[in-house]
């Protein structure tokens, strides 16, 4: 119920999928079922306490079998729902929780919340993200039966039978696999970046998404009215009616301009002086690669393959990971698809793999080192995409390439996994493009020693950004210092660009700066082949470079090249394509720091 | 738990590739709760309740990991050839 006093509150997050969209709001939650009450229970009635505990944990354990029965064929995940079936009955949850309530005569959610949160400190206290991941099923568990106890209506995310705006503190894909997606309107979460699960969820479903709001589920109730701006990263509580009518209005120009976005987003990438450029996606999910071709996009200029390997306890097989591949690339055939080979690093779920602790996992063994290293995993990879490319038009690509050598290794490993497919005889084509990412500062020094080895670059900018500048992005002291626009930055591209073009070779880029139209002149100025960026960023860059003359755009490269700051390269941009931003995209604030 | 001198015990080498997760250490769990005694699981100088899986996740065991199963009463010598053989075949990953 909307309060009749509640004042408007505005909350400011990170955009992770743009749109707007009113309505009501669906706490999901985690937090909202940890504010619990405690109170005294009468000895007498410590055992009905017990009870009532024993009966939600059994309510819990009859759901578990029912989603394990009803759900889809997911094996793996069953699995995991296997555990936590295991885990409902656990000493160490189940049975701690019976003692508290025993020994202290409190009610059985304080006991569930003290034992729980006792557990996690445990884990989080080992300062380990091995550890951390694993107490989230400790947590997950725990949540379910604390909706039972308190009563709440089964947050059954699968059920819900109205259209909402759902709110959680995270999402995980195996919240998400559950939601019945048609019911969701846009999403909301405390946590997570712009590059978070639920944002990729988001954009993939063309809905709205604010992340890392901090503190979203404390502030909203469930059924509260909301506005989620996902251009600006926006999340209004109790919109005055003035408010409302102000939305209303940007919500009907935002899908008029979505509307004629993509309407032109099948012309080509062609400036006003005739150089054409290829706008690609860059996807994770095979299911996204239409979404690659709805937008006007021309191939996949970066499929990351990380999440056949993530919330599983085992390796994916050949025929599995083949199997993928060949969806995507027959959807896009015979536009090109770009694999990158295993990516595995410091965020993602299963970071490692073999349990090692790493003090710092972003300089540590992931990418091509651990391929390298595990040339069974690696094989079975390279040979999936070689067989995938015998449907297509296929390109490998080798992430976190930092020295010369890795390269001819890993094309070693590409050319035994090939004869191995001969031995076997598998249809397969070995004939494929091989690039690498450029995005550790020692592949950009040594590109021209690189050029000699590939068919293209591609420039990762994330990645490339943060290892240059040294700054980690997620941490918000130093976030600000993350700038794409740096002399250092801009230097390093043109370097790359530059050698490409020396030894005739292709240049892509595919960070997040490729799908940002404010870099776009820049871009086109140094003469890239090929952007890659979220699908639904492809119409917006590509009505960007259709209006803008390419000549033009050497001269600001040039001038941008003298500054000596990123702000003063911002100045020259917005001085020069100010307006043509404002026209062009919808892109809300023209910001430094965008 | 009790070190008497009639504590049986076997070591074993984690050698699946995720070492023990939430999975795995559910079915040692499983097996170790049809004991009649204790049996616990040591890595270096920590032990844990081999019958509860946020015990065993708590010893942060990765692959290459030396364990030591221990168990209180003979009688579930069974118990703990099957946790080895468990342990050691991978579970079956």
């Amino acid at each position: 119920m909307m309060d009749k006093d509640s004042h408007e509150i505005t909350l400011k997050g990170i955009n992770a999928s743009p749109g707007i969209c009113i309505g009501k709001a669906y706490l999901v939650d985690k937090e909202g079922v940890e504010i619990v009450e405690r109170y005294h229970v009468r000895k007498k009635k410590v055992p009905d306490e017990v009870k009532r505990f024993k009966a939600a944990v059994k309510k819990a354990r009859d759901a578990l079998h029912a989603i394990i029965s009803d759900g889809p064929e997911e094996i793996k995940q069953a699995n995991i729902l296997q555990t936590h079936i295991a885990l409902l009955k656990d000493k160490s949850l189940y049975g701690q929780t019976v003692q508290t309530i025993e020994s202290e005569a409190v009610n059985a959610e304080w006991a569930l919340k003290t034992v729980v949160s006792n557990l996690k400190s445990l884990f989080q206290s080992m300062n380990d993200s091995y550890l951390k991941e694993r107490s989230s099923d400790i947590v997950q568990v725990s949540d379910l039966i604390m909706r039972n106890l308190i009563g709440r209506k089964t947050e059954d995310i699968a059920t819900i039978d109205k259209r909402v705006i759902l709110v959680a503190n995270d999402l995980s894909p195996a919240d998400t696999s559950q939601i019945n997606l048609q019911r969701v309107m846009g999403f909301i979460t405390d946590r997570g970046g712009k590059a978070s699960h639920t944002g990729i969820i988001a954009q993939a479903l063309e809905i709205p998404a604010v992340v890392g709001l901090e503190k979203a589920t404390r502030k909203i109730k469930s059924d509260d009215l909301i506005i989620v701006d996902g251009n600006t990263g926006t999340v209004i509580i109790h919109p005055t009616e003035q408010t409302l009518i102000d939305y209303e209005e940007k919500k009907i120009n935002y899908e008029e301009f979505k509307a004629v976005i993509t309407r032109e987003s099948h012309l080509k990438a062609e400036t006003t002086d005739g150089l054409k450029l290829e706008i690609m996606g860059n996807i994770e999910l095979p299911e996204e690669a239409v979404a690659v071709i709805n937008y006007g996009g021309d191939g996949i200029g970066l499929y990351r393959t990380e999440f056949q390997y993530m919330n599983r306890s085992e390796f994916p097989g050949e025929d599995e990971l083949f199997g993928k591949y060949k969806d995507v690339v027959e959807t896009i055939a015979p536009r090109p698809v770009t694999i990158r080979t295993l990516d595995i690093n410091g965020d993602k779920a299963l970071a490692n793999p073999d349990g090692y602790h790493e003090v710092n996992p972003v300089l540590g063994l992931r990418a091509i080192r651990y391929c390298l290293k595990k040339p069974d995993i690696f094989k079975t990879q390279l040979r999936a995409i070689l067989r995938a490319a015998a449907y297509g038009n296929v390109r490998v690509l080798f992430p976190m390439i930092s020295a010369y050598f890795e390269i001819r290794l890993a094309k070693k490993m590409l050319d035994e996994a090939a004869e191995s497919l001969l031995k076997d005889g598998l249809k397969f084509n070995g004939d494929i493009e091989k690039g690498i990412m450029i995005e550790v500062p020692s592949a950009v020094i040594t590109a021209d020693l690189m050029a000699k080895e590939v068919d293209f670059f591609s420039i990762g900018t994330n990645d490339l950004i943060q290892y240059s500048l040294a700054i980690d992005r997620g941490n918000k002291q130093v976030a600000h210092l993350y700038q794409p626009l740096d002399p250092a930055i801009l230097r390093m591209i043109k370097h790359v660009a530059d050698v490409s073009k020396e030894n005739n070779i292709k240049v892509f880029m595919c960070g997040e700066m490729a799908g940002t139209p404010h870099y776009t002149p820049i871009l086109l100025g140094m003469h890239l082949d090929e952007l890659s960026m979220n699908p639904q960023s492809i119409p917006v860059i590509k009505r960007m470079i259709r209006s803008i003359e390419q000549e033009n755009t050497r001269a600001l490269v040039a001038d941008a090249m003298k500054q000596k700051t990123a702000k003063a390269v911002f100045e020259l941009i917005k001085e020069a394509y100010g307006e043509v931003l404002a026209d062009q995209t919808y892109t809300g604030n023209f910001e430094l720091n965008p | 738990m009790a070190t008497s001198a009639k504590n049986i015990s076997k070591d074993v080498i984690i050698s699946n590739e995720l070492g023990l997760h939430a999975r795995s250490a559910a079915k040692i769990a499983q097996i170790a709760q049809k004991a009649k005694a204790g049996v616990w699981i040591k890595k270096d100088n920590e032990a844990a309740d081999a019958s509860s899986i946020v015990d065993i996740l708590t010893l942060a065991c990765e692959k290459g990991s030396k364990i030591t199963f221990v168990i209180e009463n003979p009688a579930d010598i069974d118990i703990l050839n099957a946790l080895a053989d468990l342990v050691e075949s991978g579970f079956g990953e």
